[in-house]
């Protein structure tokens, strides 16, 4: 439906995109996932028209935009701070853009009042936007967004400037949103949590291009590389040199590593290699394979399970586990093999 | 008993307190009660009946006809360099903001100079085009016509649109346009639907406050436009001090005073309801980059509209001041133009043996001297009004619009006052020598407490209990924790009294005594005289005024405070 095609863009001589390219399918939600300040909000912006690429392109139904005007592109945008209408109320916000289509005025109406109650705020038509609270502004932004039915819609940081609780409970009331509304979505977020919650796909996006692609799912369970994992919240990371391919073994300042999964393209044996070390990789269980000696360093209870922080040799890791550990105490520990997933360096 | 004792202990404060409201009470009500005392006198006696009415009719509808075509020719002056002042980063921007402020505290009479150094009969200009064609006139005939008028006023007031509706425009949020766009409205309907209604408070409040300063334009009008057109400034000005007709004076004055109260008000009402809460912007998005030959060639075209208006005028006083002309054949015999120092050390020379004439030198003495009592009052008093508003009490909000009232009152209006009511010793119009700094105290104290007030207000409690628990004495505390942090505010509001004395002009035409002239008055009585030592001489004082207005602009805008945006 979208597809953006190899963007580049050089903000005040250094370079911001590097070769950006995606496609946003029908009824699919992309979550763009990246630092502050990695681009994700110019690539936004590049698709809604308001900022020009130094190069590549943005198709929409196999039209290139590049000489379409932004009002005229069809698409629904939905800013961090909303950028509501200050001298409009709720009503005259969300009408906007049906105004603009020229519609009927009791055809603007009704689908004002449709929107509205999507997102629950019917009862606050007259309010002043200044009156709103961050959350209820939230939800007029993304009605006024919506209401024109746009053929694409971006979010951009839409939780951003909201309080944690609100968050969440806005989270889930904007996946079903979307996925109601079948209205294909680019999602921007620096919050890993935010976007495998929305996204039915992720786009990482790190030093100018896009380093993954793929859903959540795979994400999480194969990241690409070390800052792809240490993005999503996986950092027990550990370097290490290939020392045999069959079986694997990998050499590390802890020890030898045997390990299950599969060696990723190119790697050949002498490489230097990334381990991750998944956060269900500890076992206490006598095990030939993989045995080290760990200090709990840590050991903190998170309802179901418990999380344990250990050192080993001079560096630190944090495992789930099941059972209590005492803190303090040297334990011996086993790492399984089929959890520790090999990545490339971030190189 | 209690009770008692809080009042006794808080009696000097209450003192100090009402110092301000003393003093607007007797050197501001007063006298414009005055005025209007005198035009009920003039339409109850025969006065009225003894005039025609046009002496009211005509000078009113000129000075309305003149303020509405300069207001709005100021708009399409100003218009183009808010926007891009507002949207855009570029080199020399900071420069042009510099450029904008030039006309704020540039005194009047200066720029009235000014002009006519450029485009006077005896400008540099007209004086190169006769030369360079032969022309025994000069082939600009611009002063004493209602363009020398408009032309001086758009460089006076351009600078308000440019710093008033720049400044709202750089606030507004792009991303709210942005949404508009996205939404569907052309570039066009985003002007009309949004950013048109988000401005028009700051544009209604510029356009009302540059309508005020022409409606009220005195020196301009008497110095540019020459005897044939009048104001009610202007004529109250001649009805008063020329035809001595003083009822008549008042009368125009209490129609001047009810229009511009009218007009203020409107104003501080505006100011009021402008506020619109806007989220805090990326500062990225607000001012782009020029970018393409569009936008250069706008930002090209503007820049120089801009320099030659602000810098023109001034640039041709310096220029004139020592471009000695017809002067030079008197004494040396020689013809033709040449540059040379004459007219400024005709300043320190007391050349004429009239008992009325002043050496120039004394009349910059002079107005050294109101400048710096002006800055001793305003700044006193000043401090204390702010202190008096700073403390959010009932007599704070009160005395906060109150004090704001000089800025819009005529300058003519108040002189015309002060020697109606100060007729008998020892607080004489003729004899008392501090009427002069007193009424320019008046019109500088709102810039002070303007400037004052927010740094005074930005003092946190604490630091002042924690001085005092600590053992500081009120003194001490004063001194040691409060004066430290509104130093520079202190400095920027004397340079402001300061300035302000030295270029005030309306209102020391009716209080300086003939042989106590200030700076300004001795500037016009040069201009108003024929010859060209006398016109030489105007330029070379009026360039002296104009350096020192600039070095106070200067140090100002270094000690950077966030003051003259709005007032």
């Amino acid at each position: 439906m979208l597809s953006v095609k190899n963007l580049h863009k050089e903000y005040e001589n250094q370079p911001l995109l590097r070769g950006v390219s995606f496609d946003v399918h029908q009824g699919e939600t992309i979550c763009l996932l990246g630092r502050s300040g990695s681009g994700k909000s110019t690539i936004l912006r590049i698709i809604a028209g308001i900022e020009v690429p130094d190069s590549g392109d943005v198709y929409c139904d196999n039209q290139n935009l590049k000489d379409i005007p932004v009002h005229k592109r069809k698409f629904g945008f939905m800013f961090q701070d909303y950028a509501l209408f200050p001298h409009k109320n709720v009503f005259e916000n969300i009408a906007f853009g049906l105004k603009m289509q020229n519609l009927p005025v009791d055809l603007v109406d009704e689908k004002v009042n449709s929107v509205l109650t999507k997102v629950n705020m019917q009862e606050f038509r007259h309010r002043r936007v200044a009156d709103l609270s961050g959350g209820e502004q939230q939800r007029v932004a993304l009605a006024r967004a919506l209401a024109p039915e746009p053929r694409l819609l971006m979010l951009d940081e839409p939780l951003g400037a909201l309080d944690r609780n609100l968050r969440e409970q806005l989270m889930d009331e904007l996946r079903l949103l979307l996925h109601e509304s079948n209205i294909p979505a680019i999602y921007v977020t620096h919050d890993q949590e935010e976007a495998f919650t929305i996204g039915d796909r992720l786009a990482l996006l790190n030093e100018g291009i896009i380093i993954q692609n793929a859903s959540p799912e795979d994400v999480y369970k194969t990241p690409k590389n070390a800052w792809v994992a240490k993005f999503i919240g996986l950092s027990n990371l550990l370097e290490g040199v290939i020392q045999s391919t069959q079986p694997l073994i990998v050499k590390t300042r802890i020890g030898d590593f045997s390990i299950n999964t599969k060696l990723p393209q190119n790697a050949k044996l002498g490489d230097s290699i990334m381990l991750l070390l998944r956060p269900d990789a500890l076992s206490m269980t006598d095990s030939n394979l993989n045995q080290f000696q760990a200090q709990v360093l840590d050991d903190i209870f998170l309802g179901n399970q418990w999380r344990v922080k250990l050192r080993m040799s001079d560096l630190e890791f944090s495992f789930l586990v099941d059972e209590p550990i005492s803190i303090g105490s040297i334990i011996k520990i086993s790492i399984d093999p089929n959890q520790i997933n090999l990545l490339q360096d971030e190189k | 008993m209690n009770q008692r004792l809080k009042y006794i202990r808080m009696a000097p404060a209450i003192l100090l307190w009402s110092l301000p409201f003393a003093f607007l009470l007797v050197f501001y009500f007063q006298p414009l009660l005055a005025n209007f005392r005198m035009a009920w006198q003039a339409t109850t006696s025969e006065v009225l009946a003894s005039i025609s009415l046009k002496v009211i009719t005509q000078p009113l509808f000129f000075t309305i006809w003149q303020a509405i075509l300069s207001t709005l020719l100021t708009i399409i002056v100003g218009f183009p360099p808010a926007y891009l002042l507002a949207k855009y980063r570029f080199v020399g921007k900071s420069f042009i903001r510099l450029l904008t402020t030039i006309p704020f505290i540039m005194p009047t009479v200066v720029v009235a100079a000014g002009f006519n150094a450029l485009l006077g009969p005896k400008g540099w200009f007209n004086l190169l085009l006769q030369t360079f064609f032969s022309l025994d006139k000069p082939p600009i005939q611009i002063i004493n016509t209602l363009g020398a008028i408009l032309l001086a006023h758009v460089f006076y007031n351009s600078t308000v649109f440019i710093r008033v509706v720049g400044g709202a425009w750089s606030q507004l949020d792009p991303k709210i346009e942005f949404a508009a766009r996205t939404l569907g409205a052309s570039p066009l309907r985003v002007w009309q639907k949004i950013t048109f209604p988000l401005l028009k408070p700051a544009l209604l409040s510029a356009i009302l406050l540059i309508f005020l300063f022409n409606f009220t334009s005195f020196a301009v009008i008497l110095l540019l436009g020459g005897p044939k057109f009048s104001t009610l400034e202007v004529e109250i000005y001649i009805q008063a001090l020329h035809m001595l007709n003083l009822p008549v004076a008042g009368l125009l004055s209490a129609i001047q005073l009810l229009f511009t109260l009218v007009l203020t008000i409107l104003y501080t009402r505006l100011i009021k309801t402008k506020t619109i809460t806007l989220t805090p912007r990326d500062p990225e998005e607000v001012a782009k980059p020029i970018k393409g030959w569009k936008q250069r060639s706008f930002l090209v075209g503007t820049m120089s509209y801009l320099i030659i208006l602000f810098v023109a005028p001034l640039f041709s006083l310096v220029l004139r001041s020592f471009l000695l002309t017809d002067f030079s054949r008197n004494l040396d015999g020689s013809t033709g133009n040449r540059f040379s120092l004459v007219y400024y050390q005709e300043l320190f020379l007391n050349r004429r043996e009239s008992l009325f004439y002043v050496p120039p030198i004394d009349a910059i003495l002079n107005s050294l001297y109101f400048g710096l009592i002006t800055v001793g009052i305003a700044l006193f008093l000043g401090f204390l009004a702010a202190n008096v508003i700073s403390s959010r009490s009932r007599w704070g909000k009160l005395l906060d619009p109150i004090l704001m009232l000089p800025l819009g009152t005529s300058a003519v209006s108040l002189g015309l006052g002060f020697i109606l009511v100060f007729n008998t010793p020892p607080l004489d119009v003729r004899s008392f020598p501090l009427l002069v700094p007193i009424a320019h105290s008046l019109v500088a104290m709102p810039f002070v407490v303007r400037i004052l007030q927010p740094v005074i207000a930005s003092v946190p409690r604490g630091l002042k209990y924690s001085a005092m628990v600590l053992g500081a004495s009120p003194w001490r505390t004063f001194w040691q924790v409060e004066f430290p942090i509104l130093f520079r505010a202190i400095i920027s509001a004397a340079l402001f009294a300061f300035t302000i004395s030295l270029g005030e002009f309306g209102a020391t035409t009716f209080l300086a005594r003939p042989e106590q002239p200030t700076i300004p008055i001795a500037i016009y009585r040069y201009l108003s005289q024929p010859g060209g030592l006398n016109y030489g001489q105007a330029m070379a004082m009026s360039t002296i005024l104009m350096i020192v207005c600039a070095l106070s602009i200067i140090l100002i805008e270094r000690l950077k405070l966030p003051n003259i945006k709005e007032f």
